[in-house]
Parts: structure tokens; C-alpha cells; sequence
């Protein structure tokens, strides 16, 4: 054997153990959390009893379990259904799944697999579902904040600005400086809704608030996050709420000497002095219900479900102690009056942050309208990048 | 007046990260190993330098474990590329995949840890100069070193006798290979010194600038870093002028968002790489400039003897 070719060997050993291990490490990564594997391998060893199949659901998230936030309430969701299906069903899920054609292959993948109910739980999943969706017609799809829809396809979202609302309400009552600031991720509708949302709470107990925003530009970038909360508690900024996938916001707060909240999940643990409240997604509710339809043969497609405190898919935890009595009080109104459709968030009058009317006096904003928000309303500084097409 | 010594002290902060990271890699050129792994490295680092410090409360050891696995991996890198003659662009991005792939795994039990209280470090007397005190003689100690580090290697390169041999090494491995210089050795420990700084970098992200470990952490730090060497045209000082530069326009991004000033966000997102590569780019202007730095056999296979 030549030098050359007994290094070409080599070299092809050596990347292809490179490989290999990279590959155990994101095998091993996909499997199922501990916490699942016992009802995962139920099946295998249950008896032939004249039981019937389990139905076999799956999860597509677009991060790790492990990120503390978005695909971490997900998965709780997910763990909510088998505790109240138990052997009825058989869950499964696959981590990090990017937002492109590697979508598609692993929904494809978990529809034939025999999986007959598929959740998918970023936007950016909604063109590789409704392709998967056509091509299985017998499988039902389940897509989070997506807007198309089909006859085996539907989509569901949660209410995140009525979290935001009752953590205004509660920066409005314990700011110092009157001036809030917010993390903003990618100024769409939704993100911008938060901000407003916060605010309008805050100012029902504080007329004098400001919100200052800054803008990170993704969804993820722990560094740049805690770069932003930095310059808003510099401009003065003394309770920071944030609309980014991590925790840095409320840790930089908790640096700097200053109070923010959880976003997502309850973040207590990585911040507990700065730590004002949690304003979570609780889906366990929306994955039992669409579970519960899909084992009894209520499921319908084309549908749109958007919920919120009242369906118990939103809620604010972990509220700190020094927060007074009476405002935990007002949070718990907030939330009866949520429950009972009494107190609606988004009311006329209402205008924007130049001073033109968005709602009249007594307009309720309905689904359109808050879909559609690209405006700071007043008390919010600056200008809805993009936003503004006049 | 208070507000632009806050970002000056911003900007050193974000820009060291970046300084670091790119020194190594400069390192590494200078002997004519292009490492695409500054990415992974980081993250590994990152991840190694805040586990040691959620279990020992030290941060020296923090400090060592990021540097020890940085450089762990460049040394595997190091071996693949000049041993075995992988291809060095291939085998440096398998590796920042497998770091990133590998950090997260390994990482999944840290994600809610927290790291124990951090110390406060002021230079005595210095610190206490209103206004700029703060800014510049109140920050962690790694922030000088990198200065430091920057007059350091403007010596060895171009005064010092070892520095030469590096260079002759990146410039022609064929030559100093016939002088009698281990040639392979040489790259391997450029490789190693390298992803030691690089792991330097990530260990002062996690456990200065963002303490908290969350996949990814990095977010894109590693390549900026690798951008800048070129952009510097593989000059020391100006390495460390275009870490400040990203460094200090991003912040100053968002210290002008924050301060109410309507510009439009997405422009200011993408005014850090901008102003980055127009100044380097104005200062590099002498195409034989970019010539004369450029390491001749960058990215280039040695096979003494063939």
C-alpha cells in the first residue's frame, strides 16, 4: 500500500468517526425524555387485550426541550396529554427541527409512520404541513400560530398578550421611574401586540408610563438580549418585560439591580430577585381538548382556535412577594374578568402613540384587528419598525 | 455625558468577546490553517467554563476547563488537517457543527443552573474617575489582557525570532520545512494556541457577558470572528480595531434605540457589519497590503517529503 492511500484511508477512518459521533450525539438527542419512555414502550409489552390501538400523536418543536421557554411549555403540553389519556395514546417528539425543507421530511416521516395526529409547533412549519397534510389525508394536523388552514388541517395560537397585559399591571404598580422597556424579538403583529398590551396594563393602574423598546432582531440571541436590557435600564428603564425565547432579560435585570418577568414558562429560578411574575403558555389544555376530539371523532378541520386565559392556555405565576396585596388582587380580577368575557384588554377609546384614534369609544377590537396590530399605542416610544405605511 | 460612558464600557465588554476569538484565529492563519470551527470551539468552551464554575464556585477554573476544551478540539482539529490532510475547510465546519450538536446535548442538565454571584473588579484609585472610571477601570480583568495580548503578538510576529518561523511556516511550509523546522508541529501548536483563545472568548461570554447556558448561546460570534481576521487583513491591531468597531456599533444600535432615535431598526441591525467592513476595508485599501498579510499557503495542505 502507498503513503498516499494508506492516508486516504486514514483520513476517511478518521472523518467518519467524526461523523459517527457527531450523529450519536443528535441520536441521542431526539430520543423521548426519560419521562416518556414508560408509556412509550407500553405498547410493546401490554397484552393482547381487546383493547383498542393507542393513537399515535407527534410533536414537531423547533428548539430544544431544554430551552426553559417556548418548546419547553410545548413539551409540558405534550406531558399533560398523556397524563390524562394515559395507555390511550402513544406521544413522541423530535427536537430541533429548523424551519425549512427539513420539516417537511421529518412531518412526512412521522405520518407514515402511523402517527394520526401531528402537531407542529412553529409558523414556520405551515407550508410543509399543508403539502404533508395533502398528501395524508387520513392523518389529522394540528399547526401553532399558523393562519392556513385545510380539511385535515387546523391551526391553534394562545393569547400571549393577556399574559403581557397582567405583567403591565404589575410593572405599573412597582415601577419607580414610570419607565418600562421591553426586549423586542421581530417587530410582527403579535410581538407589537405584547408591547401594547403591557402598557395599556400598566397604564390602568399608572397614568404616567412610558415603555421604551428595543428591538434584537430574532427570536434568540441570549447576548445581544442581555446588550438590549442593558441600554434600557441605561435609559432609565426600571421593570423589563421581554418578547425573546431566553431568560437573559431577567438575568441582566437581576444584575443590574432592577425587576422583569418570565416570559413563556416560569423563569423564577434564573432570576429570583429581579422576578415579578411569570406570564406563561400553559397548551396542556388545547393538547387534551384536540386529542380528546381526535379519540372521539369530534375533530374538524379548517378551524381556528385562539385561546386564552378563559380556556386556562394563559396565566401569570410566580408573582414576587413584594408585589402588594392589592395589586395581586386586581391580577386576579383581570383574570375572572378574562374567564367570564366581563373585562376585555383591547376597548375604545384608544389611540396611537401620534395621537390617531384606533378605537372609538366602546369598540371592542375583535380577532382581525388584533391580528393585524402595527402600531405602538401612546405611552410607547418611537415607531413599529416597518410598521408605519402612510 | 454619563450615557456614552456606559457604552464605552459596552463596547469594551461586547468587543473583547470578539477580540479574543479573532486574535486566536490570526494565530492560526498566520501558520496557514484556516479553522472554520471557532463557532463550536466556543460553544464547547462556553458550555465547559460554566459547568466548572456551577461545581466549583471558581472562576479560574472556569476560565482553564473553557480553554483546556477549546483547545482539545482544536488539537483533534489540528491533527485531522495536518496529519491526515483532511480538507481544512470541511473538517473545520464538521467541527463547529459537532460543537454546536455536542455543547446542546451535553448541555441539556445545565440549562437551568445559575452561576453563583459574580465578582466586581475595580482598578483602586483609577475607578474612581467620575464618568470614565467606571467605563474603562471597572471591567474584568480578561478585558485588559486582551489589549494586552494584541501588543504581545504584534511583538512575536514581526520582532521575535519564534514569530518569524510561524509566519515562514504560513507563508512557505516548503521552505521551512528544508530549513529543518518541524513544520507539522509548528501548525499544530499555532492550531492549539488558537483554539485556546477561542475558548478564552467563549468562557468570557458565559461567564462575564451572558451568564446563562442556553443552546447556542454563541449566536454567530465565531464567524464574526473569523470574518474580522480577513477584514483586518490578518493585522493584530487591526483585529482588535474591528472587534471594538462591531463590538461598539452594535451596542450603540441599541443604546440608540433605547435613547427614542427614529431610525429604522432593521438598519440598525445591519450597521455593525456595515461599518465594520467599510472602515477595515478604507484602511486595507493597498491591494498589495492584503497581498503582503495574506499568509501564502492559507488553507493549503503540507505533505513534507511528496
Amino acid at each position: 500500500m502507498t503513503d498516499l492511500k494508506k492516508r486516504s484511508l486514514l483520513q476517511a477512518a478518521a472523518l467518519s468517526a467524526i461523523a459517527a459521533t457527531a450523529l450519536v450525539a443528535c441520536g441521542k438527542k431526539e430520543e423521548p425524555a426519560p419521562a416518556a419512555a414508560p408509556t412509550a414502550a407500553a405498547p410493546a409489552s401490554a397484552p393482547a387485550a381487546p383493547k383498542p390501538e393507542p393513537l399515535k400523536i407527534a410533536f414537531a418543536y423547533i428548539g430544544p426541550v431544554g430551552d426553559g421557554g417556548w418548546t419547553f411549555a410545548h413539551d409540558n403540553g405534550r406531558k399533560a396529554v398523556e397524563k390524562e389519556f394515559g395507555d390511550k395514546v402513544v406521544t413522541s417528539f423530535v427536537e430541533n427541527v429548523p424551519e425549512s425543507a427539513d420539516a417537511e421530511r421529518v412531518i412526512r416521516d412521522m405520518a407514515s409512520q402511523g402517527n394520526k395526529l401531528i402537531f407542529g409547533t412553529t409558523f414556520g412549519y405551515m407550508e410543509s404541513m399543508i403539502k404533508v397534510a395533502g398528501d395524508h389525508k387520513d392523518v389529522k394536523f394540528e399547526h401553532a400560530t399558523g393562519y392556513k388552514t385545510a380539511d385535515n388541517l387546523r391551526t391553534y395560537d394562545s393569547r400571549t398578550y393577556e399574559g403581557a397585559y397582567m405583567a403591565g399591571v404589575i410593572a405599573g404598580k412597582m415601577t419607580k421611574t414610570n419607565t418600562l422597556g421591553v426586549v423586542g424579538s421581530v417587530p410582527i403583529p403579535e410581538v407589537v401586540r405584547n408591547i401594547n398590551s403591557f402598557t395599556l396594563g400598566a397604564q390602568s393602574v399608572n397614568p404616567k408610563i412610558k415603555t421604551k423598546v428595543v428591538w434584537v432582531g430574532k427570536w434568540f440571541d441570549p447576548p445581544n438580549e442581555t446588550a438590549a436590557a442593558t441600554s434600557l435600564i441605561n435609559g432609565g428603564a426600571d421593570v423589563l418585560m421581554q418578547n425573546t425565547d431566553s431568560s437573559a432579560v431577567l438575568q441582566t435585570a437581576e444584575k443590574m439591580g432592577k425587576r422583569a418577568f418570565g416570559w413563556d414558562s416560569d423563569m423564577t429560578s434564573y432570576g429570583p430577585k429581579a422576578h415579578l411574575g411569570s406570564a406563561v403558555i400553559n397548551w396542556g389544555p388545547y393538547y387534551v381538548k384536540a386529542t380528546r376530539d381526535a379519540l372521539e371523532g369530534t375533530w374538524k378541520g379548517n378551524e381556528q382556535s385562539w385561546w386564552g386565559v378563559k380556556e386556562g392556555a394563559i396565566d401569570m405565576v410566580s408573582i414576587a412577594e413584594d408585589v402588594p396585596e392589592e395589586t395581586k388582587k386586581k391580577i386576579e380580577e383581570v383574570k375572572a374578568g378574562l374567564k367570564d368575557g366581563s373585562f376585555v384588554i383591547w376597548k375604545g377609546p384608544l389611540k396611537d402613540n401620534a395621537g390617531k384614534e384606533v378605537l372609538a369609544k366602546d369598540a371592542v377590537a375583535d380577532d382581525k384587528f388584533l391580528g393585524g396590530i402595527n402600531f405602538y399605542v401612546q405611552g410607547v416610544e418611537g415607531k413599529v419598525p416597518g410598521g408605519d405605511k402612510k | 455625558m454619563e450615557s456614552y460612558a456606559l457604552l464605552l464600557a459596552a463596547t469594551l465588554n461586547a468587543g473583547t468577546v470578539l477580540a479574543l476569538a479573532a486574535l486566536g484565529l490570526l494565530i492560526n492563519e498566520k501558520a496557514g490553517i484556516v479553522n472554520l470551527g471557532a463557532e463550536g470551539m466556543m460553544l464547547c468552551a462556553a458550555l465547559a467554563a460554566f459547568a466548572a464554575v456551577v461545581h466549583s464556585g471558581s472562576d479560574t477554573l472556569g476560565f482553564l476547563a473553557g480553554v483546556g476544551a477549546a483547545a482539545l478540539l482544536a488539537a483533534i482539529f489540528g491533527v485531522l488537517v495536518i496529519w491526515l490532510n483532511t480538507n481544512q475547510y470541511a473538517t473545520g465546519l464538521a467541527l463547529s457543527l459537532f460543537g454546536a450538536g455536542f455543547s446542546a446535548f451535553a448541555g441539556i442538565g445545565y440549562v437551568q443552573e445559575k452561576l453563583p454571584e459574580r465578582l466586581h473588579f475595580t482598578i483602586p484609585f483609577l475607578g474612581d474617575i467620575p464618568l470614565l472610571g467606571p467605563a474603562l477601570f471597572r471591567q474584568h480583568p480578561m478585558v485588559y489582557l486582551a489589549i494586552g495580548l494584541v501588543a504581545w503578538l504584534v511583538w512575536f510576529l514581526y520582532r521575535s525570532r519564534a514569530g518569524l518561523v510561524l509566519r515562514s511556516v504560513g507563508e512557505s511550509p516548503e521552505s521551512a520545512h528544508a530549513l529543518g523546522y518541524p513544520v507539522r508541529l509548528i501548525r499544530l501548536a499555532a492550531v492549539v494556541a488558537g483554539g485556546a483563545l477561542c475558548g478564552l472568548a467563549g468562557a468570557y461570554l458565559i461567564l462575564v457577558y451572558t451568564p446563562l447556558w442556553v443552546e447556542g448561546m454563541v449566536a454567530g460570534r465565531g464567524w464574526i470572528a473569523l470574518a474580522l481576521t480577513t477584514f483586518a487583513t490578518w493585522r493584530p491591531a487591526r483585529v482588535l480595531l474591528g472587534a471594538y468597531l462591531f463590538g461598539g456599533v452594535t451596542m450603540l444600535q441599541f443604546h440608540l434605540q433605547g435613547a427614542g432615535v427614529d431610525v429604522a431598526t432593521q438598519f440598525l441591525t445591519m450597521l455593525p457589519y456595515l461599518a465594520t467592513i467599510v472602515v477595515l476595508a478604507l484602511i486595507s485599501r493597498n491591494p498589495t497590503w492584503i497581498r503582503v498579510n495574506m499568509p501564502a499557503s492559507l488553507g493549503k495542505p503540507f505533505h513534507p517529503g511528496s
